[in-house]
C-alpha cells in the first residue's frame, strides 16, 4: 500500500516523507492525479498561503481527486495548512471578502489567531514554538502519546472549532490542535519537527492506514 | 502554553562544527548533525546552523547540510550566515531549513525581508540583528553588520520594528557588547526589542551560567534563549537549563 504525500510545490516536504517512511511505510511523494487516486493513504503537508495553495490545487486538477478519494474512505492527514485546506474556506488575505472556498470536507473557515486574548493581554503572531496539546477525545491518532504532550507549531491562522476536534491548545484563545472525522485526520502542528513524539504520531497514522 | 524555547547554536564552516566542541559520547563532534541529534536527545527545541564563511565555495557545503539535516533531524532548524539575495534563500528553502536568518542584506536593501516573506511564508524568515550599545547613550543600541564589523547608523529597536513590519517571523538578537563574554544576556536591550515588536525574539549572546538563561526570559522578556559553547564543551545540558527555567516558573518542555 503506497502513501502518497501530495506535493504541491510549496515548500519543503523531505521532513514528512522521511518521518512516514521510517516507519516502513512505502511513501512517494507526487503532484500526478493518477498516483493520488491510487494511493492507499493521503497526506497534504504544507506551510504558505491558504488562496495560493488552494489555487495550485485546482490547477493540477487535485482537490476534486482527494475529495473523492477521502469519500472512498482513504486514509487522510492534513498538517498545517493541510489542516486548514480541510475546511471550506479560508480568510488569509481576503480583506473584508469573501474567504477562499477550500476542500470543504469539514464546516466553518480558517481565521486569523487573534492577537488580543479575552483579557487585552497580548500574544506573540506567528504563534512559533512548541505547545501542549490536549486532547480532548480519544483517536487513535494519538495512541501512546500523552495526554498533554508537546509539539512544535508555526502558523498565525487557526482551524474553527467544529465536533470534530480531537485536541485543543491554548494561545490567544483555545483552537482545535487536531480534528478527525472518520479517516480523515488534521494537525496544526508539524509531527515531522516534533521529535520523538512528532514520530509516534506518524506511526500511529500509517499503522491505522495500513490496517485498514 | 506556548513554552519558552531553548536552542544550541552551531558555527559551521566547511560543512564542520567550529569554536570547538568537547562532547565525550560523539562518533564526530564535528558533524553538525550528530551534534544536533545529541541536543535533540537533551530536549532541544530546535537548533541553529551559522555559517560563518559562506564564502560561494562553501556554499554548496551548507546546502548539502540543510538537505541532510532535512532527512536526519527531527526537530525544526534554522540556517543563517552569507544569504546575498532572495534566490540564496530559496535554495536554502528547497533544501529543507524550516527558517533562515537575514542579517547584512536586510540591511543592505530592507526590500529582501518583503519579498522573501512574501515568497516563503514569515514563519521561514528570520532576521538577525548584531546589536551594540553606542558609547554616546547606554540606553541605545546601533545595528552592525559584515559579522560585527560595520557599524550601520541604524537603531536596533528601531530596525526590529522596520523588519518585523516588513514580514520578518523572528528576531533573533545578538549583543555584541556581551556575546563571548560569559556575563549573561544584555536584558535591557533584549527587553526593549522584545516590548517594541510583536513578533517572538531570540536572545543570544552573553551565556556563561545556569541562571542566565531564566534571565533572559524573565529580565529579557525573550521567547526563547539561544547559546553555543556552553553546550558545545558540555558545561550544561539542554535538560539542565530547561530544569532551572521551570524552578524560575518559566514554562518548558521537559
Amino acid at each position: 500500500m503506497k502513501t502518497v504525500i501530495i506535493d504541491y510545490h510549496k515548500g519543503n516536504i523531505r521532513s514528512v516523507e522521511r518521518g512516514l517512511a521510517a516507519h516502513g511505510a512505502d511513501v512517494v511523494v507526487s503532484d500526478d492525479v493518477r498516483r493520488i487516486a491510487d494511493a492507499g493513504a493521503l497526506v497534504l503537508p504544507g506551510v504558505g498561503a491558504f488562496a495560493d495553495a488552494m489555487g495550485t490545487l485546482n490547477e493540477l486538477g487535485i482537490s476534486s481527486v482527494v475529495k473523492e478519494r477521502i469519500a472512498a474512505g482513504v486514509p487522510f492527514l492534513g498538517i498545517c495548512l493541510g489542516l486548514h485546506l480541510l475546511f471550506e474556506g479560508g480568510s488569509e488575505h481576503v480583506a473584508g471578502g469573501d474567504p477562499t472556498p477550500g476542500l470543504g470536507i469539514l464546516p466553518g473557515v480558517v481565521n486569523a489567531l487573534p492577537k488580543l486574548d479575552a483579557g487585552g493581554q497580548t500574544y506573540k503572531i506567528p504563534h512559533v514554538g512548541w505547545n501542549s496539546v490536549s486532547q480532548v477525545s480519544s483517536s487513535p491518532l494519538f495512541a501512546g502519546i500523552a495526554p498533554d504532550e508537546h509539539f512544535y507549531f508555526t502558523h498565525s491562522y487557526c482551524a474553527p472549532a467544529s465536533a470534530y476536534t480531537i485536541a485543543e491548545t491554548e494561545h490567544s484563545v483555545t483552537f482545535p490542535s487536531a480534528v478527525q472525522c472518520e479517516n480523515v485526520f488534521g494537525v496544526q502542528f508539524h509531527p515531522e519537527k516534533s521529535s520523538s513524539a512528532g514520530a509516534r504520531l506518524l506511526k500511529n497514522f500509517s499503522e491505522l492506514a495500513e490496517s485498514r | 502554553m506556548l513554552t519558552k524555547r531553548v536552542i544550541p547554536c552551531m558555527d559551521v564552516k566547511d560543512g564542520r562544527v567550529v569554536k570547538g566542541v568537547n562532547f565525550v559520547n560523539l562518533r564526530d563532534a564535528g558533524d553538525p548533525i550528530e551534534l544536533a541529534r545529541r541536543y535533540d536527545e537533551e530536549g532541544a527545541d530546535e537548533v541553529i546552523f551559522l555559517d560563518i564563511t559562506a564564502t560561494s565555495d562553501d556554499r554548496a557545503t551548507t546546502v548539502d547540510l540543510a538537505s541532510r539535516a532535512s532527512e536526519q533531524l527531527h526537530l525544526p532548524y534554522m540556517v543563517g550566515g552569507g544569504f546575498r539575495s532572495i534566490d540564496d534563500v530559496r535554495t536554502m528553502i528547497a533544501a529543507g531549513a524550516d527558517k533562515v536568518s537575514i542579517n547584512s542584506a536586510a540591511v543592505k536593501d530592507p526590500r529582501v525581508v518583503t519579498l522573501a516573506a512574501e515568497a516563503f511564508g514569515t514563519q521561514a524568515i528570520i532576521v538577525a540583528i548584531d546589536a551594540k550599545r553606542r558609547a554616546d547613550n547606554p540606553n541605545k543600541w546601533e545595528v552592525y553588520v559584515a559579522g560585527g564589523r560595520t557599524a550601520t547608523g541604524l537603531d536596533a529597536v528601531e530596525w526590529a520594528k522596520e523588519v518585523a513590519r516588513r514580514g520578518a517571523g523572528e528576531i533573533m538578537l545578538t549583543s555584541m557588547d556581551r556575546d563571548g563574554s560569559r556575563e549573561g544576556f544584555d536584558c535591557a536591550l533584549t527587553r526593549a526589542v522584545a516590548r517594541a515588536v510583536e513578533i517572538p525574539v531570540i536572545a543570544s549572546g552573553g551565556v556563561g551560567k545556569l541562571e542566565h538563561f531564566a534571565e533572559g526570559i524573565l529580565e529579557g522578556e525573550a521567547d526563547a534563549v539561544l547559546a553555543a559553547s556552553v553546550f558545545h564543551f558540555g558545561e550544561l545540558t539542554v535538560r539542565q537549563v530547561k530544569q532551572d527555567m521551570r524552578k524560575h516558573g518559566i514554562p518548558v518542555r521537559l
